[in-house]
């Protein structure tokens, strides 16, 4: 016993954490499925999974939800992601419940298709018949979301409601439901953006290049820098230059920013979320909208 | 920071809306850089809109729309820091009488308990309902911060006065290690930096000790019990007869070679091989989550448990439980609920309710039984099939249950087995 310490380092403590709950998950429910957005926790999601099962599958379908405005990268990386792991694919596409009315695209310059997502997503999961989506939420991320618990039961409806939520103590997760309810399980709740950095980094995980410092042409809205590209409908006084640029989170193009950085390995990403003093979702144009935008999505059936 | 080397340790907040619990959430982490620029700016932008005098840290707990309008916390947040040594996780629970589920909840995960004092009111009521549930729930250590002292002078006769009184009502509670420290979060006193205000105070800052409180030993190392969450068959060509027991260990240490039970069968098996994705591990510890193969193919399942042959838990329909109530719906002696347990799931009934426990008197009440929200009670549960418990002062994990109403599946109440 000299010198032999029976206490986790944190990391293998979240990640212990975080396969319990993806087992609980397997264990409590017929038909769950993964939301995969192709972002980091997305990432580090499916990365948790293939440890809770191997040497089996993974055990139920990702699920994207693609609002056409995604950064080609994150589609190619899904892709290749998808085919090296062998696993189903469902992608709900808003572009097509555009197309059949599902959904109304909002107009003028900062339009975004984060609020049609939900829709999309809510109909996916009932086409589907899945009782269960697991998604990379964090609680560290946004104020409603620390309210968040592992185990969030949602209505007939996909509704939140965050006054009535169900107690969780020690490990013992509650996944009961009746007929037409469902869940939202969120794993990696307890992990913070530098955790996820210092696990991906231990873990030595592949990431998609726009998380690491780039060239890419860039302008300015409301202090946020925006990709530019075909979908973004520019003020003409928003003129695209090219920048050193590296993305904190991945999402629709239209309200995710992007950060100035010279951080090119995972090393000095460590160092840049370490020392920075802005807030993950700073960039995020979707959170801006009021002070209770993320709350106010998640009470209607966002993630 | 070294990511390697770095433990993760979480901790409660108890206080009412006045005695700086918040102000020192805020302290700690804008002292640990862990608030953000963005943060802190919407924060300050709200507290000049609503008019209030400088910039109020409680918005930065308070997450939910009707928290903020009310300037009251509903639920448990949860707040993270880190600083080189360790991972910090907060569970910031709200400290009204209503509310007493929350701090259950917020406390059923803690190593450590945090319990503040304003220095000028020194223990009242809300104090000793505090502590009473960190010993209830058995939270290893207990810290009580005597806050406000630059309101009290800085004075160490009030100081120890307070300390005092609390140690009169605390040594009728079950816990182990209790820790003083006289701090102002206003100021800073003691929280980060020591105070230059009270020489008087040799101990340690707050943040120091809550970086180097031995917390190794808070997890049950001897009695190995590993409950099934979830059986592994790959069904594929290379792992063919592949069957292993995935679970996370709640207690003891578990050794490749072990001589093990298999509960509920009694069948003896041994371990063949700790499996993880990383690799054949030697042994496995809690809080680890892995995947255990069998010499033998025997029956075992969600809700069995594998444990050393010659130190089992015990086998019962019958416990006898402190539970604490979460609905509005009062408890129905007699009246039948689900119970989950480690992995297992059982009906069962309320036999008898013993007792209801007053939380600021300690008085056990045996005339009123009528057990509502917020209540604690000692009851007598008989479960529809054998559980594999351990009494919950020995194990946390396999001494906790929680009672789900048959109907609508919410979780109405928590019970330590006793």
């Amino acid at each position: 016993m000299e010198g032999f310490n029976y206490q986790l380092n944190h990391l293998k403590e979240l990640e212990a954490e975080s396969i319990f709950v993806l087992r609980e998950v397997a264990a409590q429910f017929e038909k769950p499925v993964l939301m995969f957005s192709g972002g980091k926790d997305s990432i580090l999601m499916v990365h948790l999974a293939v440890k809770a099962f191997y040497p089996a599958r993974i055990p139920f379908p990702l699920l994207h939800i693609d609002t056409g405005h995604n950064f080609p990268e994150t589609i190619a990386f899904r892709d290749r992601l998808v085919k090296r792991l062998g696993a189903k694919l469902i992608v709900g596409s808003v572009d097509e419940a555009i197309a059949s009315g599902l959904v109304v695209e909002e107009k003028g310059y900062d339009a975004s298709r984060n609020g049609l997502q939900t829709a999309v997503l809510l109909d996916e999961l009932e086409k589907g018949q899945f009782d269960a989506a697991l998604g990379g939420a964090r609680r560290d991320e946004e104020k409603a979301r620390a309210k968040e618990r592992f185990f969030s039961h949602r209505d007939e409806f996909g509704q939140w409601d965050p006054k009535n939520q169900r107690p969780e103590l020690w490990n013992l997760f509650n996944g009961k439901k009746n007929m037409g309810e469902h869940f939202r399980v969120f794993p990696i709740s307890n992990w913070t953006e530098l955790d996820v950095w210092q696990y991906l980094a231990m873990e030595k995980v592949e990431l998609p290049s726009l998380y690491f410092a780039h060239e890419r042409p860039v302008f300015e809205r409301n202090g946020t820098l925006l990709a530019d590209s075909h979908f973004m409908n520019k003020r003409e006084t928003e003129i695209p230059q090219s920048m050193k640029v590296r993305c904190r989170t991945i999402g629709d193009m239209t309200c995710t920013g992007v950060w100035e950085s010279d951080a090119t390995t995972i090393e000095e990403i460590i160092d840049e979320v370490a020392t920075t003093r802005m807030t993950e979702r700073g960039g995020r144009t979707d959170d801006k909208r009021s002070e209770t935008a993320m709350e106010d999505r998640k009470k209607h059936g966002y993630f | 920071m070294d990511a390697q080397h770095s433990e993760l340790l979480r901790f409660t907040t108890a206080g009412s809306v006045d005695d700086g619990k918040s102000t020192l959430i805020g302290r700690l982490l804008y002292d640990s850089k862990s608030i953000f620029e963005d943060q802190l700016e919407a924060v300050r932008e709200t507290s000049e809109r609503r008019g209030e005098e400088g910039v109020n840290l409680a918005l930065l707990t308070d997450g939910l729309k009707s928290e903020r309008e009310q300037g009251i916390t509903i639920d448990v947040a949860y707040r993270y820091f880190a600083t080189p040594k360790r991972k910090f996780i907060i569970a910031d629970t709200p400290g009204h009488i209503q509310y007493t589920r929350n701090m259950v909840t917020g406390a059923s995960t803690a190593n450590v308990a945090l319990i503040l004092i304003d220095a000028r009111k020194g223990v009242l009521e809300q104090t000793r309902r505090h502590a009473f549930i960190a010993s209830l729930l058995q939270i290893p250590h207990l810290v009580v911060c005597v806050n406000k002292m630059d309101l009290a002078e800085y004075s160490q006769e009030r100081y120890e006065e307070i300390k005092d009184e609390f140690e009169k009502f605390s040594f009728k509670l079950d816990v182990k290690d209790v820790h003083f420290i006289p701090i102002s979060a206003l100021n800073g006193d003691n929280v980060v930096d020591r105070s230059e205000n009270m020489p008087w105070y040799e101990g340690s800052t707050l943040l120091y000790y809550l970086e180097n409180v031995h917390i190794g030993s808070d997890h049950n190392f001897i009695d190995a019990r590993f409950p099934v969450q979830h059986v592994i068959r790959p069904y594929s060509d290379d792992f063919h007869d592949y069957r292993g027991y995935a679970g996370r260990v709640a207690g003891g240490i578990l050794k490749k070679g072990d001589q093990v039970t298999l509960l509920p069968s009694g069948f003896s098996s041994t371990i063949k091989q700790i499996d993880s994705f990383d690799g054949e591990l030697d042994e496995a510890h809690p809080p680890m989550s892995v995947t255990i193969r069998l010499e033998d193919e025997l029956d075992l399942g969600r809700g069995g448990m594998i444990v050393r042959e010659n130190n089992q838990p015990e086998v019962s329909q019958d416990l006898e439980v402190m539970v604490c109530w979460f609905h509005e719906k009062p408890m129905r002696q007699r009246g039948k609920y689900t119970l989950m347990h480690t992995t297992q799931e059982a009906r069962c009934v309320i036999k008898e309710i013993r007792y209801k426990l007053d939380i600021n008197t300690l008085h056990r009440n045996q005339e009123d039984k009528e057990i509502s929200m917020n209540d604690i009670c000692r009851v007598v549960l008989r479960s529809t099939k054998p559980l594999f418990f351990d009494s919950y002062r020995k194990n946390r994990i396999t001494g906790s249950i929680i009672l789900l109403d048959e109907a609508t599946n919410e979780t109405v109440g928590a019970g330590m087995i006793i």
